[in-house]
């Protein structure tokens, strides 16, 4: 059973959200250890450029593993403040820390976040 | 429908195993990292469950005629214990399956064919059959395959061995041998793969499956680790082996693929009758290729995938991507593409439409990775 912490916020689109989730707010973003062991191996991220805007629900980049290749949605609405620029030389840390190292895009919200789920909802859908 | 389970489902289940639908097969496609799976059979050994796959017997009188009428390499060639890799074609020459043939007595031949094809192929050589003095049968549901791959195999499966070591060892590429294994445990083992490594596929009762697999984890102890569907693909897409589905299928020839040389036409000195294909296959061969199959490399992170189309300056389609990953072994991404003829030559730079985004890649020969 893949790890879901407590403390976060999740989407359908297997995103983690951290952080306070007001407009104006920074969350940092990234995808669960469920997502990234569906995945495998990740050898490249690609993900939205500091500057970029983000729509909740749509997609903003892709992951690339050995085996396959999924989209990567943005689970808010807002700005890029940050990208994660080590993943470039280790994208293997989504895999090995997906809360931790291997997050992907901080974000500041321009509207505040909706239709998150808890660790409790995310991890019922995905059993 | 349900998917299929091999006997050694409940072993990759205990081992975490992440399981996949596979030709309508529960299969592992990963049992930990693709990368550490592949890095293992480079390195040292993988274990690979292949039970999937379909083996058929050809026993009888007839079983070299009818074979030699069948397929299109020459069964009759092979000798005792040897093993050939060769094709069953279609009247029109297309590609109904790759096979690999062994010789395991004077009138006695086992198949292996891909499992998406077992039954087509089963099917065919029972059509083909008429009139020949052969039993042909199919033994997949009795019989296991497993795979030990990787420069450690050839100690890993000596050891597995109850008291014949010698005989692996010694054992020739693409020869075979009948050994008993720890557990008094009867194998038929021979020197192949699809790896491009040095390594061993051990056909085993189904019902002895399960101790089979658990001795070479035994024996082979940190040398050898457990590889799923990933692994086996990015292994034989670095080595140039074809997979059938991507770069073989039943609208090319073996041509296309480079490998006419598994068709034998026969010589002026040794003639060779009439086999299936032979009329669409001598006129391919003569017409030459339309398309080559080539291999290809990157210099930039995002991988070829198969139906991927290589395109030309202006953004037009000239061939197709059949295989493609990012290679564990090279550390960049690689893949397999038909091309024109005149864009095959190596060093040739290519464009593939990767997703919307024209990726550049080099023209390479295949193989791109060989065993040092």
């Amino acid at each position: 059973m893949a790890n879901v912490p407590d403390e976060l916020m999740y989407s359908a689109e297997h995103e983690w959200v951290a952080g306070d989730l007001g407009e104006g707010d920074e969350v940092t973003v990234g995808i669960t250890e469920h997502a990234a062991d569906a995945l495998g191996d990740i050898v490249y991220v690609e993900g939205p450029a500091v500057g970029d805007t983000v729509t909740a629900g749509e997609v903003c980049g892709e992951l690339e593993s050995t085996k396959a290749v999924s989209e990567l949605y943005s689970p808010v609405t807002g700005t890029v403040a940050a990208v994660n620029e080590a993943l470039a030389s280790t994208p293997e840390d989504v895999n090995g820390d997906p809360y931790g190292a291997g997050w992907i895009f901080k974000v500041e919200l321009t509207t505040p976040a909706q239709g998150l789920l808890s660790a409790d909802a995310y991890g019922e859908l995905t059993g | 429908m349900t998917a299929r389970r091999t006997p050694l489902y409940d072993e990759h289940v205990a081992l975490g195993a992440t399981v996949v639908d596979f030709a309508g097969w529960d299969m592992p496609v990963r049992y930990t990292s693709d990368i550490a799976e592949h890095t293992a059979v480079r390195t040292s050994a993988g274990l690979f469950d292949l039970s999937h796959m379909g083996e058929i017997s050809v026993r009888g009188s007839d079983a070299v005629p009818f074979l030699e009428y069948a397929l299109v390499g020459r069964m009759g060639a092979v000798g005792l214990y040897r093993a050939k890799y060769t094709m069953l074609c279609a009247p029109d020459g297309g590609v109904i399956d790759d096979l690999v043939e062994y010789r395991r007595d004077w009138d006695h031949f086992v198949i292996v064919a891909n499992a998406s094809n077992k039954d087509v192929v089963l099917a065919e050589l029972q059509a083909r059959a008429q009139g020949f003095e052969v039993d042909i049968e199919d033994e997949s549901a009795t019989v296991a395959l497993i795979a030990v791959q990787g420069p450690a195999s050839e100690d890993i499966v000596t050891r597995m061995t109850a008291r014949d070591e010698d005989n692996i060892a010694v054992l020739p590429y693409y020869a075979a041998t009948s050994v008993v294994l720890a557990g008094d445990i009867h194998a038929f083992v021979a020197r192949t793969g699809y790896t491009g490594e040095d390594g061993f596929e051990l056909f085993v009762g189904a019902d002895e499956a399960a101790e089979v697999w658990r001795l070479a984890l035994a024996v082979g102890g940190d040398a050898i680790t457990p590889c799923g569907l990933s692994a086996r693909d990015t292994l034989r897409l670095e080595a140039g082996m074809p997979l059938y589905g991507q770069e073989l299928s039943r609208d090319s020839t073996p041509f296309d693929a480079g490998l006419g040389r598994v068709i034998a036409f026969g010589t002026d000195a040794n003639p060779r009758g009439d086999f299936v294909g032979r009329g669409a296959l001598e006129a391919a061969r003569d017409a030459g290729p339309t398309r080559t199959l080539v291999g290809l490399v990157g210099d930039g992170r995002r991988s070829p995938r198969p139906g991927y189309p290589v395109v030309d300056e202006g953004g037009n389609q000239v061939g197709v991507v059949t295989s493609g990953a990012p290679s564990p072994t090279l550390g960049r991404p690689i893949g397999m593409a038909y091309v024109p003829p005149q864009a095959a030559e190596p060093g040739t730079v290519v464009g593939i439409d990767v997703r919307g985004r024209r990726e550049e890649m080099t023209v390479a020969a295949l193989p791109l990775y060989r065993r040092g």
